[in-house]
């Protein structure tokens, strides 16, 4: 195999979270001599977004905490870190990009890692009432940071129990404001784990002072003297001074859909992150893709996915063999529970609950499909994570009913069926 | 302040001092190989596995129990397995040598 030389040729990364730093690195690492050009609209440094709804929510840190990469970091591999400058068009066919100032770039390999953006639902109301804020980028934690600042005892809203719904409650709730979330399912997280896992994290929320409501349908958003007023679809109504918005994202593929590539619920990509035309790659959030492991299309909205593909695409990209098929992974901290995914559950036949006797706040649920282990969600019990790990990557057999049993050792060895 | 010696997998010795953060945050801020803190430094995804010197253990200490837990996801991890992330830089770690995991 000979790996192409590139001296004199150009990437262009468009979107420099993530995805599209950690490609930018890795090209460098895989060979790639020639230019990196990577765009991001945002004018702030590359940080990492986990932190936005926990640790950095509750800080008064700056940004600058949780970078990606320092700044130096850029110069010294050579990478050509263009902040607040928007990619507004691709031309595949003469390969050139188009910024919103009108300039013009011409590129060898183009990476797509536009990510996605909030979804603002319409609910009638929401774009003409002010307080309302989504979660996503250091931006918008500085404004709901600022809005907290202005007056104290803020009672807070947040509309969607997903994982930053529930991070921002745990968040808010650390920073003794007064807060409801309110659901849209019969259960928090109805769409990612298993009822026993929603019942735990609907109880902790309860626990330390958070009103969690499902079946709560907001269906329209007034302003009533100096509060907002959440109407739900059963009648009922809550108030509030600020409004959080957790409802997922909309996955930014206008830009590669105009350019012809092909897109459905995601930038269509194959197992090495080339688009449909084979000089552009996608990554992250905003990528489709058929996964072999899981024999289905995914898109996946994680760091994990977003790193892996950006080692797959520099690989590619510098003509080394490749494949992309990790096992996803995921955390989610609250309060004081981490809580560590491991696999994709959908599809699962049985979930199983491994209790701890001597911490009811240390469980783990297994998600099987026949005996085909899926995934394991871990509450502060990484043992589970790593064996739920290990045992999916080997696929390996376990035995059920000592899994359920708590007398039984939580051994990996003892947990195998031989 | 602490001067941290990393010895990265290809052999490369590298020496470089902090203040604060972790030694995740330090490997990264000054380029070294094979530390990526892709969680960012929350003890959850491993890749900041370090193997401590012997002899520097007692300035180090030994992983947390979640620690070593996460590093068994790694089937080199031996006794001196640290993840860097979990490890504060304080005048106490001074002149320690990290091996970075393969």
């Amino acid at each position: 195999m000979t790996v192409q030389k590139t001296t004199a040729k150009v990437c262009i990364v468009i979107g420099a979270s993530h995805a599209g730093v950690n490609v930018a690195f890795a090209l460098r690492r895989e060979g790639w001599d020639g230019t990196i050009l990577l765009f991001d609209a945002d004018k702030t440094l590359p940080y990492h977004r986990p932190p936005l709804s926990k640790t950095y929510f509750t800080s008064e840190d700056t940004i600058e905490k949780h970078l990606l990469k320092p700044a130096e970091s850029y110069d010294k591999e050579n990478i050509t870190l263009r902040l607040g400058a928007t990619v507004s068009r691709i031309d595949s066919e003469t390969k050139r990009v188009t910024l919103d100032d009108g300039e013009t770039l011409s590129y060898d390999k183009l990476v797509i890692a536009t990510g996605a953006r909030p979804i603002i639902p319409p609910i009638p109301g929401i774009e003409t009432t002010s307080g309302i804020f989504p979660l996503r980028t250091a931006a918008d934690v500085s404004k709901i940071r600022d809005a907290l600042k202005l007056s104290g005892n803020k009672k807070v809203v947040i509309v969607g129990g997903g994982y930053i719904g529930l991070e921002t409650a745990a968040s808010l709730s650390k920073l003794k404001l007064a807060v409801t979330v309110l659901e849209r399912e019969e259960r928090i997280l109805a769409r990612v784990t298993a009822p026993d896992m929603s019942d735990f994290f609907q109880w902790l929320h309860q626990e330390n002072g958070v009103e969690v409501l499902t079946s709560k349908d907001v269906v329209e958003i007034k302003t009533v003297g100096k509060e907002k007023q959440l109407v739900c679809g059963d009648g009922s109504y809550y108030l509030a001074d600020m409004i959080i918005l957790g409802v997922g994202i909309k996955v930014n593929k206008e830009l590669a859909a105009s350019a012809g590539l092909k897109t459905k619920n995601g930038i269509c990509v194959d197992d090495r992150c080339r688009t449909s035309n084979e000089d552009i790659f996608a990554i992250g959030d905003c990528t489709y893709y058929y996964s072999a492991r899981y024999d289905r299309f995914l898109r996946l909205e994680s760091v994990q996915n977003a790193i892996d593909q950006a080692k797959v695409a520099a690989m590619a990209i510098c003509g080394k063999e490749t494949v992309y098929d990790s096992l996803p992974w995921f955390w989610s901290d609250q309060y004081d529970v981490k809580l560590q995914m491991v696999g994709l559950s959908e599809g699962f036949t049985e979930a199983l609950l491994r209790k701890d006797v001597e911490d009811a706040k240390s469980f783990s649920v297994w998600y099987f499909k026949g005996d085909r282990l899926l995934a394991v969600d871990a509450v502060n019990n990484t043992k589970a994570y790593v064996y739920g790990t290990k045992i999916i990557k080997a696929d390996q057999k376990i035995d059920k009913s000592k899994l359920v049993d708590p007398s039984e050792e939580f051994k990996l060895t003892n947990l195998l069926v031989d | 302040m602490a001067e941290i010696t990393f010895i990265t997998s290809s052999g490369e010795t590298i020496t470089v001092s902090g203040n604060s953060g972790s030694v995740m945050t330090l490997a990264v801020d000054n380029g070294i190989s094979g530390i990526d803190g892709d969680c960012g430094g929350v003890c959850s995804c491993a890749t900041c596995h370090v193997h401590v010197a012997p002899g520097d253990m007692s300035k180090t200490g030994e992983a947390s129990e979640i620690e070593k837990d996460m590093l068994e996801l790694d089937d080199n991890a031996d006794e001196y397995s640290r993840l860097g992330c979990q490890i504060e830089i304080s005048d106490a770690i001074d002149g320690v040598v990290l091996r970075v995991a393969k």
